[in-house]
């Protein structure tokens, strides 16, 4: 990896945007703004490919486009193929000399659908390849191009369309799946998670992916107002709570080394600031029901898990 | 033909022979996974690679669904690019096949026939081509190994012409040509490499104004593979339909371009006519099938029977007027179908083909044969009753049974 890149607001506002404004993302949606934080970190020439998915569907509607650069959709489950295709064919023209020498920097970009669920396959696949490009989830933790369905990555108590909060069932039974875990199992050379919240971090996280050489994965959490049944101005605020209440912690494995990012490493250093989930919840309507006294048993599981995890985690990182 | 270039005699089988010929491509980027009976293409592929005998980026991936995913993504940034596969193979690609037509990426495939499961069956038939014939790919049928090699080398310029932009497949029979040994007659290197030449880019308007080849370029950012809605989608397909059209002159128009090169030609690039100009009875097959059918009429006409065949070698896109011509002067015809459409009363190329034919003025008898599924060997002595039932309806001018089996224990 080169020289840690430096940067400043001012460098990151007067730099032109590559995801452009004029889109159809609703109000308050956190990954239109993930994605116009990560396009901030490019360093050079960069091709960007997406899976289906609100951020495809309303990014480019023809015959228009947000997209400074050039960007490819195929499939739900192609992301990772579409970076590797791409990435093949660049290498292999450049060596012929049928392209530009200059190297391009790749991004594949899904959602929680195309990443923990549908692309899983293909994104195992071109990891274990090597494929040199940088995979962005934007977890907005349901199916919500398709109207809120649970995903793999809809957490435990949540209520979706395909996993109402019900007499009998409330919301989602299972757990998140830890894909950023998984990922990290592929021995990749970069894995992190990231919140908007924390810009700077994600910006930074953002460019190492690019910047490593070989796979590199970023889990970025992405609040949906729409899916989440959230005010639309809290997306950002949500972002701040999920880090604060460890319900996603922030870090990052550089070559196997795990390690606590400064938000969530205050948090170990100091355990007493560490927030109730209940703080992150209950700003959200698909968590209305754990807030009743029927729901109190789902929302101390909540808190359970919420604990086991972040005590894995600091294991993990060498933090106890 | 005076100009046909020296060649080298190999012994090939049809999956080698496929090989080789995209050895000689200069294929850019080449994607796949295997399954039987196309795995020796890709083996004999990687040899190459692990050999340093080809300039080509060949990904192993985990599906065939990331192949020609791969292979998309690939093609749409400039490269010439190839897979392989079959049965649940092709299958699984399904979803892509549409995708790539769609985007208008040249991706070429060579196909090892295979029946579909269940039950599972490694063995040829035409099952898994003919369920994708509305994906929107060219699709060309051969005869044996030495087709295989010289339509692979074809299918490059075919999918690639400015005028077409489409992805090419092409079928060799599972086994039957896969996997037997033949004679193949191979060009020289630099003969196949200024015959596919260097893969041209059509120019396109970008979101921007600008005019830039069709390809992801960093310097002409292009959004591609978009969300198209009613105001627009219809249009979209509506060009790939043309294209297909286009296909059709430029498939002949390689075929004899290499014909004048190789010294073989396939009838005319889109059928084969064999004893057919004034045959009163005629059969229509693809692929394999039609070496040992060519037999039979040989074998007929000896017996005074004047007994023609048509080896449709372009399925997709169907030369309509070409066959209503070739054919309407046949008076009965039996249709071969490697290939069932359940509940469809027939097989696709009997559909097609009686298509073609209602327009025709002499409305000849049509009659379908299904044959050879899951690999069964059909013989000489079988497929001479084909030509004995239309000789019958020709007789009775009654059809008994229009949809027939052959070679099946009922």
């Amino acid at each position: 990896m080169s020289e840690e890149w430096k940067f400043t607001a001012k460098d990151i506002a007067e730099k032109p945007d590559l995801f452009l404004s004029g889109h159809r993302a609703c109000a308050g949606c956190a990954p239109a703004t993930v994605l116009r934080l990560i396009m901030k970190a490019t360093r050079g020439p960069t091709i960007v490919t997406e899976a289906t998915g609100c951020m495809e569907v309303v990014s480019s509607i023809y015959p228009y486009t947000s997209w400074a650069v050039p960007w490819l959709h195929t499939a739900f489950e192609t992301a990772a193929a579409n970076a590797a295709g791409i990435e093949a064919a660049l290498k292999i023209m450049r060596k012929k000399c049928k392209r530009k020498q200059e190297h391009v920097d790749v991004i594949a970009i899904a959602g929680d659908g195309g990443t923990y669920d549908i692309g899983l396959q293909a994104l195992s696949g071109a990891v274990e390849r090597g494929h040199d490009f940088l995979f962005v989830l934007y977890d907005n933790e349901a199916y919500m191009n398709t109207g809120i369905q649970r995903s793999g990555g809809t957490p435990h108590g949540a209520a979706t369309t395909t996993s109402p909060a019900g007499s009998i069932v409330p919301g989602k039974v299972e757990y998140k799946k830890p894909i950023a875990e998984i990922m990290l199992a592929h021995e990749m050379p970069y894995v992190a998670t990231a919140s908007p919240y924390y810009w700077r971090d994600l910006i930074a996280k953002a460019r190492k992916g690019l910047e490593v050489e070989g796979p590199a994965f970023l889990h970025v959490f992405a609040p949906c107002p729409r899916g989440w049944r959230s005010d639309a101005a809290k997306s950002i605020e949500l972002s701040r709570l999920a880090v604060e209440t460890c319900v996603f912690p922030l870090w990052e494995s550089a070559n196997g080394k795990c390690q606590l990012s400064t938000p969530s490493k205050l948090i170990a250093l100091a355990p007493q600031k560490k927030r109730p989930v209940s703080d992150y919840l209950q700003g959200q309507g698909r968590f209305r029901h754990l807030f009743t006294p029927k729901g109190k048993k789902m929302l101390d599981e909540v808190q359970s898990r919420t604990d086991e995890r972040w005590q894995r985690l600091l294991k993990k990182c060498q933090e106890t | 033909m005076k100009n046909v270039c020296k060649q080298d005699l190999m012994a090939m089988n049809g999956d080698e022979a496929v090989a080789y010929a995209v050895k000689q491509a200069d294929v850019d980027v080449v994607a796949a996974y295997p399954i039987t009976p196309q795995t020796i293409i890709v083996e004999k592929f990687s040899e190459y690679v692990a050999n340093g005998e080809v300039e080509t980026e060949f990904v192993c991936t985990e599906s065939e669904h990331s192949a020609l995913t791969a292979c998309l993504a690939a093609a749409v940034t400039g490269a010439r690019t190839f897979t392989a596969s079959a049965s649940a193979g092709l299958a699984l690609m399904h979803e892509m096949l549409f995708v790539t037509s769609g985007c208008r990426a040249p991706v070429v495939m060579a196909i090892a026939n295979r029946a579909l499961s269940a039950p599972l069956n490694i063995h040829g038939d035409h099952s898994d081509t003919m369920a994708q014939r509305d994906s929107g790919w060219i699709q060309l049928y051969v005869e044996n190994a030495q087709e295989a090699y010289d339509s692979i080398i074809q299918a490059f310029r075919i999918a690639e012409d400015l005028q077409v932009l489409l992805p090419a497949m092409v079928g060799l029979d599972g086994f039957t040509l896969s996997h037997s040994l033949e004679n193949v007659n191979g060009l020289p290197d630099e003969v196949v490499k200024k015959f596919v030449g260097v893969r041209e880019l059509p120019l396109v308007a970008t979101h921007e104004g600008k005019n830039a080849p069709f390809k992801l370029d960093p310097e002409k950012p292009m959004t591609m593979g978009p969300i198209a809605f009613p105001d627009y989608y219809f249009e979209f397909k509506r060009q790939q339909d043309e294209a297909m059209k286009n296909a059709l002159s430029v498939i002949q128009r390689v075929h004899d371009e290499y014909a004048e090169l190789s010294g073989r030609s396939y009838g005319n690039g889109l059928f084969e006519a064999y004893q057919l100009d004034d045959a009163e009875v005629a059969a229509v097959c693809l692929g394999s099938t039609a070496g040992t059918m060519k037999t039979v009429v040989d074998e007929l006409r000896q017996d005074g029977v004047k007994a023609g065949l048509l080896r449709l070698r372009t399925f997709r896109p169907l030369p309509v007027e070409e066959l209503q011509k070739a054919l309407s002067h046949a008076k009965a015809i039996a249709v071969m179908d490697r290939s069932l459409s359940f509940g469809g009363n027939g097989g696709a190329v009997f559909h097609e083909i009686r298509h073609v034919l209602y327009d025709a003025a002499t409305h000849p008898f049509v009659v379908n044969y299904v044959y050879g599924l899951g690999g069964r060997d059909s013989s000489p002595k079988e497929l001479r009753v084909i030509y004995e039932e239309l000789q019958r309806i020709l007789q009775t001018k009654h059809v008994e049974k229009t949809i027939n089996y052959l070679g099946l224990r009922e």
